[in-house]
């Protein structure tokens, strides 16, 4: 029996998550300590200790095996979520910035429970027990139900605010009950022992039903079809950085967990093990098989009547979830590889289109309907090119990321021998052009709002667009980089059973 | 120089298209200047490109470098006689329809530009991928410019053509993307390497039931592109609502990729599924070219007959292609470069009178040879090209194609025929109803003829149809080893007597054939018409 607590090595190996708590603390402080008139200036701590934070991944980078008893790994998996958190956290603070001016929000609260989001969003990643996890995604959880409702004279906000919360809620309950469930039938909330107790055989309906409570929970998490419900409503109604950080950090964190819980402590029921269903083997690829079919399918069908800007993405990040699912479905390396890739690609594209939702929000503009875009060509031709990128990158058309994220995801799928569900996948990334193209012909074609005022960008703006822009086309042209990273990163998921402290 | 001469060639228009943003958009004239230059010069330079070794049966002007190694993709360009005529093609066509927009893109000219050289940029890279992936990526690539020109810059419901161009386009290509997912695999399954190489892929033995399932995939991909004929929906719509240049491009470059596909792809690399889908693809084609010529009878729009017959000739291509026989390709190759040629130039007419009368009804046309003297020679000569006059490019074309489908099947070869017979109908009712007559219409009395410019982009055109009519065996030349390199891999028939045959005997007669043999005798032996040119050009299918 080893003695509990940290050694001090473990903080060595913490030192990412210390510096985003440490940043968290100086933000709530100078919330409180700067003059009124300096707030502005909290945004550039925030990314600095952001910054800080990525430098000090770099160091464990490579390192494989656990800390704090086995409870947190250290691998490239949890590396690469982790670096993918803090470019989306960077990103939205920088997206935030003018916008809170407009919206007429202190910042130094907001900037602080981003940075708290996105430590949650780092456990999530490194979790490999399951109370590690639990409090992973609970801090990300909390920390989001305030953000949505932050803009408090808002109703949407507030609305939204109380949907994601009790429907959250709700979700963590039914993911409690999995793990729960899992607790008792092997008596212990490590992922690793879980799989290695269940390896034995002992399955049977109870592993069945904590099964589904924790496919529920997650599919709650990811926003898949038919646990999506929340997602337009607060998309809709939080404030437009946050809705773009829920979009992308917690949908990654909530893959992250997926892939831990799944691939890490339920690996031998991946095909069978949890009874029959139509004489079928039931395995958990199941549940995300269907899963994966009905998001795709039901988001696209629902993105394409949308006339709201953020509504429209909530689908679309709905039917996103979907082609995701095709990874965790084919559930081999390269199915892992690919949503790695997937959700890396997603967060530049994702995060672009909801900065131009960010850039059309101004004083008297809420600026999130489609017509909003009407002639934007002409306005802020820079915006409008980025837009474009942006949404051909949503729509899986080369030579931007989001073809290479879906190629490698159907690749996977035909590698798995789910050519069914790869024609499925491709046969709805071609509907969904139909609503992301509908956006390029409301900035090009149509010209009724050509007249209005120009459209101003900030210089913050400005740089979120041009990261994104870049990030998109650069891993659309030459995605070298990331599949090597990806492919380094997958293949460690479930292979750091080795301590990295001195005490084993 | 000459090693990197295909990148040179990719990416002279893309280099133009960067240069243009960065020219303010108030410089008009600086921006067109700017983008008739690069055109101009994305022609030349790919002209080197025509003298290549045409005995040599490996590929010409290969290039390799890494790309994506975790998964086997190279950025890998090569070409053969095949892909040169079309790059050739492409280039020249791209130059043209660029001049022709001079006056006839008033409105957001930087953006046309840029889109228009983009496309391009697509197009020759899809022609000269010998990587799967990065086949597919510029295939896809040309899709949006496309959707913009047509969606911005074209007529009529352009919004609703535009969309709909897209939509079936991608439908078709995202499929075939998973029949090259599928090959890769398989391709792993056998040889233990991941890799995206084309001609890796054609050497490859496929079982039948997967060959037969990737056939339908790219299938779906290609004949949308082509348009076969229940695909063909999208391209009356695109054509007739797309601007005149856009018209010209699709006819003469983006509807070869459908073409293109079968006969790089499809044909070598399902040898045996091609052959099992003979009868479906021939009779879709005959189907097509009767469908297309009777359709483009009842037209009263001008551009929209000009796309019905674009239906109808594709159709003879199609059919060409699929009787399998050494003459039939070569013909179906040579009749896609004359539809380049002729529909080209007869969408470039269409643009002609549109640009000074603002309407395309044929009714509000009539006695224009009055007006526009030498118009009307130049719509002549292309008409005359499109119906196959001898002595004019598309006479070769559909010889060698009815010659080579006769010998496998007489009754293919005769419905083809009825169809060219239609294809005269509808053309010189057209040019009747347009050009002769009295000028009844004022409007009409006042119609300037053709300017320099308009002449200039006619003047190549015209030159190549009279050329590859009178003196094609350079062209057929350049062709051998392509079509002989197909066809011992598809055809067990002709693969094996090709290997026999003149290839042992230096002086094979293949290369000094007649340029126009006479229609009147089609029982000279036709089947070793297209024989290699050399020892090294066939190959035992499956081996190396």
């Amino acid at each position: 029996m080893m003695p509990l607590g940290f050694t001090r090595l473990d903080f060595y190996y913490l030192l990412p998550e210390l510096i985003v708590t440490a940043g968290a603390v100086a933000l709530l402080g100078g919330d409180v300590l700067l003059a009124r008139g300096r707030h502005r200036l909290l945004t550039w701590v925030g990314l600095a200790f952001l910054g800080a934070a990525a430098v000090a991944l770099a160091f464990i980078s490579g390192r494989e095996g656990t800390v704090a008893q086995g409870m947190y790994s250290v691998d490239g998996f949890a590396v690469f979520f982790k670096l993918l958190f803090l470019v989306a956290a960077a990103l939205t603070i920088l997206m935030s910035h003018r916008y809170l001016d407009v919206e007429g929000a202190r910042p130094g609260e907001y900037y602080f429970l981003v940075l708290c989001a996105t430590l949650g969003m780092m456990v999530m990643a490194a979790g490999v027990d399951l109370v590690t996890l639990f409090i992973g995604l609970e801090t990300m959880a909390v920390s989001f139900y305030i953000l949505v409702g932050y803009i408090k004279p808002s109703r949407r906000s507030n609305e939204a605010s109380i949907k994601y919360f009790l429907l959250g809620t709700f979700s963590l309950g039914l993911l409690l009950y999995g793990m729960s469930l899992l607790y008792g039938l092997t008596g212990s909330t490590e992922l690793r022992t879980i799989a290695t107790t269940l390896a034995g055989g002992r399955g049977g309906p109870l592993l069945a039903l904590a099964v589904m409570l924790l496919v529920a929970g997650m599919g709650f998490k990811i926003a898949a079809v038919p646990f999506h419900a929340w997602a337009p409503d607060v998309y809709e109604g939080a404030p437009t950085p946050i809705t773009a950080f829920i979009s992308v950090g917690s949908k990654a964190a909530s893959f992250a967990m997926l892939l831990r819980i799944f691939f890490e402590g339920l690996p031998a029921f991946r095909m069978d093990g949890l009874g029959t269903i139509f004489g079928q083997p039931l395995g958990w690829t199941y549940f995300f098989y269907v899963l994966s079919i009905v998001s795709m399918t039901l988001g696209n069908l629902a993105a394409l009547t949308q006339n709201n800007l953020k509504r429209m993405l909530a689908y679309s990040s709905i039917a996103h979830a979907g082609y995701l699912l095709i990874g965790i479905v084919a559930a081999t390396p390269r199915g892992v590889m690919a949503a790695l890739v997937y959700l890396m690609v997603y967060t530049f594209m994702q995060l672009g289109a909801f900065a131009i939702v960010v850039l059309m929000r101004r004083q008297d503009v809420i600026g999130d309907e489609l017509k909003d875009l009407s002639g934007l060509s002409v306005r802020q031709p820079a915006a409008a090119v980025a837009m474009l990128i942006f949404m051909l990158s949503l729509g899986g058309i080369p030579p931007t990321a989001g073809f290479m994220g879906k190629f490698s995801l159907f690749a996977a799928a035909i590698e798995s021998g789910y050519v069914g569900l790869a024609i499925i996948g491709v046969l709805n990334s071609a509907i969904s052009l139909y609503y992301y193209v509908r956006v390029v012909v409301y900035m090009w074609v149509r010209r009724e709002e050509a007249a209005a005022p120009p459209v101003v960008m900030s210089r913050a703006l400005a740089l979120v667009l041009i990261v994104a822009v870049a990030g998109t086309l650069v891993l659309g042209v030459y995605p070298r980089a990331l599949f090597d990273l990806a492919q380094a990163s997958a293949s460690t998921l479930g292979r750091a059973d080795q301590a990295l402290g001195l005490l084993r | 120089m000459t090693y990197h001469l295909l990148s040179i060639v990719l990416f002279t228009p893309l280099a133009g298209a960067l240069v243009l943003l960065f020219v303010p958009r108030a410089q008009v004239d600086a921006i067109r200047w700017i983008a008739n230059a690069f055109a101009l010069a994305g022609f030349v330079v790919s002209l080197p490109l025509w003298n290549f070794d045409v005995q040599a049966a490996q590929w010409h002007f290969v290039e390799k470098a890494e790309w994506i190694p975790s998964i086997g993709a190279t950025y890998y360009l090569g070409v053969d006689g095949f892909s040169i005529l079309l790059i050739l093609l492409t280039t020249l066509m791209g130059f043209i329809s660029v001049l022709s927009s001079w006056e006839a893109i008033t409105d957001r000219v930087k953006e046309y530009y840029i889109v228009l050289l983009v496309l391009q940029t697509g197009m020759l890279g899809a022609f000269m991928s010998l990587d799967f992936l990065l086949f597919f990526l510029f295939w896809e690539v040309m899709l949006v410019p496309m959707y913009f020109v047509i969606g911005i810059w074209g007529g009529g419901r352009r919004l609703y053509s535009a969309i709909k161009f897209f939509l079936y386009t991608l439908v078709g290509s995202v499929v075939m993307l998973l029949g090259i997912l599928a090959l890769y695999f398989y391709n792993h399954t056998v040889t233990g390497v991941y890799t995206f190489d084309v001609t890796q892929f054609q050497q490859l033995a496929v079982p039948f039931n997967i060959q037969r399932w990737v056939f339908l995939a790219f299938f779906l991909g290609f004949a949308i592109k082509v348009p076969m004929f229940p695909f063909h929906t999208w391209l009356p719509d695109a054509h007739t609502d797309a601007p005149t240049a856009g018209s010209v491009i699709l006819a003469a470059v983006l509807l070869k990729m459908g073409t293109y596909g079968f006969i790089r792809f499809s044909l070598p690399i399902l040898p045996e599924a091609s052959h099992y889908f003979v009868p479906l693809i021939v009779w879709l084609s005959v189907i097509g070219i009767v469908y297309g010529a009777l359709v483009a009878l009842a037209q009263t729009d001008w551009k929209r007959l000009v796309a019905y017959s674009s239906v109808s000739h594709m159709g003879m291509v199609m059919l060409g292609m699929f009787a399998l026989t050494p003459v039939a390709l070569t013909g179906s190759i040579v009749q896609q470069l004359n539809h380049g040629i002729s529909t080209g130039a007869l969408f470039l007419i269409v643009g002609i009178v549109y640009e000074r009368r603002h309407t395309r009804e044929i009714s509000d046309y009539g006695g224009l040879s009055k007006v526009m003297p030498v118009f009307a020679v130049v719509f002549l000569i292309m008409t005359l090209s499109s119906i196959g006059l001898p002595a004019l490019n598309g006479f070769i074309g559909e010889l060698l194609i009815l010659a080579g489908v006769f010998v496998v099947n007489k009754l293919w070869a005769a419905v083809a025929a009825s169809g060219i017979v239609l294809g005269a109908a509808y053309m010189l009712w057209l040019y009747q109803r347009t050009m002769f007559g009295t000028v009844d219409k004022p409007e009409n009395a006042k119609l300037t003829d053709l300017n320099l410019r308009e002449f200039a982009t006619f003047a190549p055109l015209i030159a190549l149809a009279v050329w590859i009519g009178i003196y094609p065996a350079p062209l057929l030349r350049r062709l051998d080893t392509s079509v002989a390199r197909v066809i011992t891999r598809v055809n067990s028939v002709y693969g094996p007597a090709l290997a026999k045959s003149n290839c042992t005997t230096p002086t094979a007669p293949a290369i000094t054939r007649p340029p126009a043999p006479t229609p009147g005798a089609p029982s000279l032996d036709l089947t070793g018409f297209a024989a290699c040119a050399d020892e090294a050009a066939p190959k035992k299918p499956g081996g190396k």
